[in-house]
């Protein structure tokens, strides 16, 4: 790791400062959306469809408006007159906001009640009475695509099956030719299971549209305010100027937060139909049952490979299940998200991905859960594939991944599906983790234990991430380029204000971006205030997700700061009565090269650019960077899990997990390391634990925190954390991103583990979560 | 119906419906709203106060059960010589990053230290077993809610 180049008090790159959100967090004094208390604010809640596929014959909801201190009941026929029934989403598909016509999911919106008060608003849910008539429910994607299937988006006009998108990518000829050369054909079909982020926090709003002004202070859990704006002006028909989103402290996103939910629409409506703030703020089953939910892509992965173990090409076929709706929130020109970058870390010149999606009576979403755009799965796949192709050709998962490493010096590498990689070092980054873990002992052990009639096995991810959404050439959400801000204030007395187009859910902005200013400038990090969430108070930007803040906006902030540092080094060049060209900026000091004793500060400069500047120049101190990234950011990683499997119950334990991150350079290695103590978490999480189902019904299992399991401390294992740096040759400081690194790796390498255990029975694949009785009955079979 | 809670040290007597929970009571009618609700299913322990010494979560308590009681939450932690050890251990050791389950898990660390002045690793992790967390993995919470114990027994042991 690089050593800091600014000393602690200026805390610049490379410290571990201590973070500046922490002091409100602690005290109890975090500003959460639910903590807003506008007066006179009224509560809504929504009425939501207990049946997964339903026509909607009647809603009678005046027992409900009889209720005491109910203001109204809003319906899918009263959006309607609005125009606003419907909305579209992210993927360019019409989402239904109350249903007019029927129902498509369990947990659908129907209606929504005004109160006083919320317990009055949940009461009156009681009081309405909707007829159903029931319809046949659909509940996988292949359920949905079989001929004569019920029609579940019979409103979309062309729209004749279930089908909701269809994708491909790759050169099909030249896969065909690799797989024609192959000595063996090794194939994987696995299911990435349905998951939900469930931040702790879930997702609400405040609407408080003024009737006179027009003007419409949105409060909401948003992790795109900027786009979110928008949108809203797009969809509800405002003047932009006049919509103010305000996403306050952010208790987690991870996804969850981008998309644009009903209930948002609703109360924005509501408030601007009554004259007062409408608040509403979801329950965990509302959260579980009807926002963005991930993954649920069904996938066969073909190998094919040489006996000498070499990979030659990649073929992989995709089935998502998309609920209800094509609400997918990606990059305009992906329908499957950065799948396609399911080729991995490996260096093979040939692979083909076809992808359809489907749509099933169940919650819309395909959010990127702590994850850029469906990488997870990809990364999943490939790493999953490359452990059975080992077992196949008969040679050790670690080595299978040597020898077919991109190797450092082919970097920039393009790879079949037209990804650049920046950098990277991957046998540097497996071996360092390997000899960490200790790898040769452990097969050892791993073989004497076998004698025993002991599982061990030990799994390896070695993954590579595409972040930072993105070039504008390439990328865009609904046409807004994915493009990212900063501008920078420098005050007289030397302190500044950073505004973000990001906006941060717990990863740490206030501070992490505070330092990358106070390297370029010498303003110490704790001087430097960071502003973002607010879009009346802040430059445009797409958010924070797909890992983005860092490489785009951090960028962004770097590159605003480096203008400021120029106009400076003119001004300080006037202070000392020197050349410009002369003057060299170091931790805040501005000296004259070859007289170091010559020099003036940061502050002795801000303080000059209001009173005392050079002939001609502009007063002032700030500016603002636009950042269009060159290209995306590819972090990567290498993860080894041991686990020992029961093989009387099939229940599994981690006895140890190493991971090892490069995310270039390291801005705060502290809260790098928390990012991804927390992501290998979530991977865990899911390998385990974590995941939604259904019944025939359509009835979600998982709605609430005793059905939906995510990891308790008691469960969660302990990780040792190791890293390489090698930094991003095209981003301005040379950062990668990390916020999502740990979730995409890590459930590979301890799905990889478990199988690595029973591999010698001939088990090539237990579907996620890898839960107990699912590695019994798979020791059960093989034997 | 009346009830009257102690809030971290000031009484607080109120007019409540008896089906208010104690969660709802403590941040809508006394506007304290460092106490968080995650969940609806007593799984999370965001809403977490001590009563009377004890964590409980508040969102299954009803105000009215909590009358006479003293009830201490996030904002009280704070004593007249600065932050609680906790606070500044979890500030210290990273132990949050959104902050939504902090309240819950500091008041969790606190009442375990009260009980319990050198916990381990695994005593920690039992006793916040009931208070989720989404980001940090824990890792951190269990090294801060440690630190914190230490600090306090060194400090102890030095008076
Ligand atoms: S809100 Fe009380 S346990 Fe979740
Ligand atoms: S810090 Fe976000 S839930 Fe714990």
């Amino acid at each position: 790791m690089a050593a800091p180049t600014t000393p602690a008090e200026i805390g610049g790159i490379g410290h571990s400062v201590q973070r500046k959100e922490d002091a409100r967090l602690i005290e109890g004094q975090g500003n959460f959306l639910d903590d807003i208390d506008l007066p006179s604010t009224l509560h809504m809640a929504i009425l939501r469809s207990p049946l997964a596929h339903a026509r909607i014959n009647g809603i009678d909801s005046e027992a409900a408006m009889a209720l005491d201190g109910v203001l109204a009941v809003v319906t899918g026929d009263l959006m309607d007159q609005h125009g606003l029934a419907w909305m579209p989403t992210l993927s360019g598909d019409t989402q239904a906001v109350l249903a007019t016509d029927k129902v498509r999911y369990q947990g659908q919106e129907v209606a929504a009640v005004i109160a006083t008060d919320p317990y009055i608003a949940t009461d009156a849910l009681e009081l309405i009475e909707v007829d159903y008539e029931d319809l046949p429910p659909i509940t996988t994607p292949q359920q949905s695509l079989e001929e004569g299937a019920a029609l579940i988006r019979d409103e979309k006009e062309g729209q004749t099956d279930n089908l909701a998108y269809t994708w491909e990518t790759g050169d099909k000829g030249a896969t065909e030719e690799a797989f024609a050369q192959a000595d063996r054909v090794v194939t994987l079909e696995t299911h990435y299971p349905r998951s939900h982020p469930a931040p702790l926090e879930t997702c609400g709003i405040v609407a408080d549209v003024n009737s006179v002004t027009g003007q419409a202070t949105i409060y909401m859990t948003s992790q795109a305010p900027h786009a979110h704006r928008t949108l809203f002006a797009m969809v509800a028909g405002l003047p932009e100027q006049n919509i103010r989103i305000v996403s306050p402290d952010i208790g987690g996103g991870f996804g969850n937060k981008v998309p644009i939910y009903p209930g948002y629409v609703v109360a924005t409506a509501a408030s601007l139909l009554i004259g007062q703030p409408v608040k509403w703020v979801e329950s965990r089953t509302e959260n579980l049952i009807s926002t963005g939910f991930a993954r649920d892509y069904y996938m066969k992965g073909e190998l094919a490979v040489t006996d000498e173990g070499r990979i030659l090409g990649l073929r992989v076929n995709m089935l998502s299940d998309q609920g209800a709706f094509y609400s997918d929130a990606q990059p305009t020109q992906f329908r499957a998200g950065l799948f396609h970058v399911v080729t991995g870390s490996y260096d093979f010149p040939a692979a083909h991905i076809d992808c359809k999606g489907a749509f099933t009576n169940k919650a819309p979403g395909g959010v990127a859960y702590r994850c850029s755009f469906r990488i997870t799965e990809a990364s999943y796949l490939i790493e999953r594939l490359v452990q059975n192709a080992a077992y196949e050709v008969g040679i050790d998962p670690a080595e299978m991944r040597l020898r077919n490493f991109i190797q450092p010096e082919q970097f920039p590498y393009e790879t079949a599906t037209g990804f650049v990689y920046d950098s990277g070092d991957y046998p540097t980054a497996l071996r360092t983790a390997l000899d960490e873990v200790g790898y040769e002992d452990l097969r050892r052990e791993q073989a004497e234990a076998r004698a025993e009639g002991r599982l061990i096995g030990i799994g390896i991810a070695h993954f590579t991430e595409a972040v930072g959404a993105g070039p504008s050439r390439t990328y865009d959400i609904a046409g807004l380029k994915m493009i990212d801000s900063a501008e920078l204030r420098v005050h007289p007395t030397g302190k500044a204000i950073l505004k973000l187009g990001v906006k941060t859910q717990g990863q740490g902005h206030e501070t992490t971006f505070a330092q990358i200013v106070a390297e370029v400038l010498g303003i110490p990090a704790i001087d430097i205030k960071v502003e973002h969430g607010d879009t009346d108070h802040t430059p445009y930007g797409l958010g924070t997700y797909a890992s983005r803040s860092t490489p785009v906006g951090g960028a962004a902030t770097a590159v605003v700061a480096r203008k400021l540092a120029d106009k400076s080094k003119k001004i300080a060049a006037h202070l000392l009565e020197a050349a410009d060209e002369d003057i060299e900026l170091a931790s805040g000091v501005f000296s004259v090269a070859g007289s170091p004793d010559r020099s003036v500060t940061i502050q002795d400069v801000a303080l000059a650019a209001y009173t005392n500047l050079p002939e001609g120049m502009e007063y002032g101190l700030e500016d603002v960077t636009y950042y269009d990234p060159p290209n995306l950011t590819y972090p990567y990683g290498s993860y080894i899990v041991v686990v020992e499997v029961d093989p009387d119950t099939g229940v599994w334990q981690v006895q140890r997990m190493v991971a090892l991150d490069d995310c270039g350079v390291r801005i705060n290695p502290m809260i790098v390391e928390g990012q991804i103590c927390g992501g290998l978490t979530e991977g865990f999480a899911m390998s385990a634990m974590q995941w939604i189902t259904f019944d025939e019904d359509g009835n979600c299992i998982g709605a609430n925190f005793m059905d939906y399991l995510v990891p308790t401390a008691w469960e969660t294992p302990k990780f040792e954390l190791l890293a390489t740096e090698v930094p991003s040759p095209h981003h301005p400081i040379g950062a990668k991103g990390v916020g999502e690194s740990a979730t995409v790796g890590s459930p590979a390498a301890f799905v990889n583990a478990v199988i690595d255990a029973v591999a010698h029975l001939g088990v090539r694949n237990i579907d996620m979560p890898v839960l107990p009785d699912r590695v019994w009955a798979a020791i059960d079979e093989a034997s | 119906m009346e009830v009257n809670i102690t809030i971290n040290g000031s009484e607080h007597a109120s007019d409540v419906e008896p089906r208010t929970l104690l969660v709802d009571h403590i941040r809508r009618t006394v506007g304290l709203t460092g106490t968080h609700v995650g969940c609806d299913t007593t799984s999370c322990g965001a809403c977490t106060v001590l009563m009377d010494g004890k964590p409980v979560k508040a969102c299954t308590v009803l105000a009215a059960q909590a009358d006479g009681s003293e009830v201490t939450t996030v904002e009280g932690l704070k004593g007249a010589d600065g932050l609680h050890p906790v606070q500044q251990a979890f500030t210290d050791d990273h132990g949050l990053q959104c902050g939504f389950c902090t309240p819950g898990m500091m008041l969790v660390g606190a009442s375990l230290i009260a009980e319990n002045p050198d916990p381990s690793d695994d005593d920690v992790r039992w006793a916040i077993s009931g208070n989720l967390c989404r980001c940090t993995g824990y890792i951190n919470i269990v090294k801060a809610i440690r630190t914190a114990a230490a600090r306090v027994a060194e400090s102890s042991n030095g008076s």
